[in-house]
């Protein structure tokens, strides 16, 4: 077998291609979040200013601000988690501690992992037949509702997964000096899993405060200033969303203006989820 | 003396028994409430499907099946066929997931193979901030900076090259809308991207290196061992991390509305505005009055969720055989 140089330079030339192609892609996705948040920068600092967060959302054509928005995805997304968490860790903690190896922890988990992705609309939906309609209205609750829909899976998730993280050994000595099986789970286990299951809360929130599509026929959505839970609610995505639809200049600079600040919370959120993640795993 | 000494401890003991039972009990109240907490994350996804059957029942009972295979969407003569929703939904995805599976696994080897380890870190962690970002913040950039840069530069661009091309000149069919069909693919793809840099990359880290370093040493080049190691290695989590990305698109909902175009028919060109399921019902839902409307959207969203439910389980059990093989 003669050495063919041909074939040599060919295979090395598909190499460089190929290398080329990836070097490419990788650059383009770090291109496309810098353009996204440049231009987020440029437009949303344009309208950024004491009165987006002092004023409420004003009729078309005038100025105004995003204080009643703001407020509400507040609102909601406190009630949201306040109400998804638990459920989350409770459920979390039946998978990693108790039913380890029963039937039910593996189907939980498999319908948990499909509710993580499923479409947040859907969940819009369902929230609408079973509160909105039978009740006879829009309301914050329903908002704050579908929100703890989304924020379960999530919790439930990454409560599982640092848990099963504990070594075991930790809760064998814990056992072994008596402690009964709730003592060992939240002074040791729940300790031990700590950072990881604040990483776990604050994804969720990172993931329900600019969730727009199952707010738009929970909450729907407000002009004015409201704290009343069982009548409609502002919230700064819906806000976006109707204010870019639209075609006044004042609206849409506030829009942009929303959409700086609910990204750069988000990002806020996922970051420092992360920074607390990473103190754990050193 | 002794009879006190008696007491006390009797006194312990008792007092010991009590916390003892109250111990126990906690632990079996505690026990319960978790199993409760699980039982729970199942009956909201039974009360999801259930409310949503129940909801779609009547505009399924009036149409039938012909509800999702006739193009007719007449809210006005509340009469409703669904299948240019259901169209737009697919040929969105597809397109989105064309664009995206080879720029996802471009980054995914460049993160494994090629990137000084240096920089692993910041580019993974920067490609994931995008999946971080919210959907309505991709709507808004998708509408009023993708879609007119598209309107001017390549849309008119793709309208020309391929004018006289035989069946794609009716695929890439003037004028150039900006938003439309393609643009919401392309907003998808992006969204996608980093779901399958993630899976990608993880499968390709459980690659063992002995097996890359042999073909190394038998003079393969880099773009080989991918090809001829890592990627055969890492079929199924690799085709489950598409399908998980997939699911994702499919019903991907804010982003889409904004840029989709938001026309209720179909259209073999992919310039043209079209709408999805999930535009549909975001788009109409409020303000759909009379029963029949308003029950045709929500057997859109049943058909949605049931679509997602099948190929995100089927990415589901593709990664888990895959966990099964690496022995986690």
């Amino acid at each position: 077998m003669a050495f063919d140089s041909k074939r040599y330079a060919r295979r090395h030339r598909v190499d460089g291609v190929v290398t080329g192609l990836c070097l490419f892609s990788a650059l383009s996705g770090l291109f496309v979040l810098g353009l996204i948040l440049g231009t987020l920068l440029w437009n949303g600092l344009a309208g950024l200013g004491l009165a987006v967060f002092t004023e409420m959302t004003p009729p078309p054509g005038s100025k105004g601000g995003l204080l009643n928005a703001i407020a509400g995805s507040l609102i909601m997304t406190i009630l949201g988690v306040a109400v998804g968490t638990p459920i989350g860790i409770l459920a979390g903690t039946y998978m990693a501690e108790y039913g380890r190896h029963s039937k039910l922890t593996s189907v939980v988990r498999f319908i948990n992992d499909i509710l993580l992705s499923a479409p947040s609309i859907v969940i819009g939906l369902f929230v609408y037949t079973i509160m909105v309609a039978p009740f006879g209205g829009y309301s914050a609750l329903a908002g704050a509702f579908s929100l703890a829909v989304i924020v379960i899976p999530i919790v439930v998730r990454t409560t599982e997964d640092m848990l099963l993280l504990v070594p075991n050994t930790l809760r064998e000595a814990a056992s072994a000096l008596g402690m009964p099986r709730v003592k060992v789970i939240s002074s040791i286990s729940y300790r031990a899993a700590r950072s990881g299951m604040i990483t776990g809360v604050l994804l969720a929130i990172a993931r329900v405060s600019g969730e727009t599509a199952p707010l738009l026929f929970t909450a729907l959505g407000n002009q004015f200033w409201s704290t009343d839970l069982t009548a409609p609610m502002a919230s700064l995505p819906v806000v976006i969303f109707k204010f870019a639809l639209s075609p006044y200049a004042d609206w849409r600079q506030l829009a942009w203006t929303g959409a700086l600040l609910i990204t750069f919370a988000v990002l806020a959120l996922s970051i420092s989820a992360r920074v607390i993640g990473q103190k754990r795993q050193s | 003396m002794d009879s006190t000494a008696a007491q006390s401890t009797v006194a312990s003991r008792d007092a010991r028994a009590q916390a003892l039972s109250w111990l126990r009990r906690s632990d079996t109240i505690f026990r319960l409430v978790t199993h409760g907490a699980a039982l729970l994350v199942l009956g909201l996804l039974g009360a999801v499907v259930l409310s949503l059957i129940g909801g779609a029942m009547p505009a399924l009972r009036t149409f039938g099946l012909a509800f999702f295979t006739v193009d007719d969407w007449n809210p006005v003569a509340d009469t409703f066929g669904s299948i240019a929703p259901i169209y737009g939904t697919l040929v969105t995805s597809i397109i989105a997931m064309l664009i995206a599976v080879p720029i996802g696994f471009g980054i995914a080897i460049f993160l494994t193979e090629l990137c000084p380890p240096v920089l692993r870190r910041p580019v993974g962690i920067a490609v994931e901030l995008l999946a971080g970002i919210p959907s309505i913040i991709y709507g808004i950039w998708g509408l009023f900076v993708l879609a007119p840069w598209l309107q001017t530069t390549v849309q008119p661009a793709l309208i020309y090259v391929f004018s006289g091309v035989p069946i794609l000149s009716s695929l890439f069919a003037g004028p150039p809308f900006g938003i439309g069909v393609l643009t919401a693919a392309i907003i998808l793809s992006i969204m996608v991207l980093p779901f399958i840099t993630a899976v990608s990359r993880d499968v390709f880290e459980t690659v063992p290196p002995m097996l890359k370093e042999s073909a190394y040493g038998l003079g393969c080049t880099r773009w080989e061992v991918v090809w001829n190691i890592v990627i055969p290695f890492t079929r199924v989590g690799v085709i489950g991390g598409v399908m998980l990305a997939l699911g994702r698109a499919l019903g991907e909902t804010m982003a889409v509305t904004f840029v989709v175009g938001n026309a209720q028919r179909l259209s073999v060109s992919i310039l043209q505005p079209g709408t999805t399921i999930s535009a549909t019902i975001a788009n109409e839902f409020a303000e759909a009055t009379g029963g029949l409307y308003q029950s045709a959207l929500i057997a859109l969203g049943l058909l949605l969720f049931v679509l997602t439910f099948v190929v995100l389980a089927l990415a589901r059990l593709l990664l888990a055989r895959l966990d099964v093989k690496a022995g986690k």
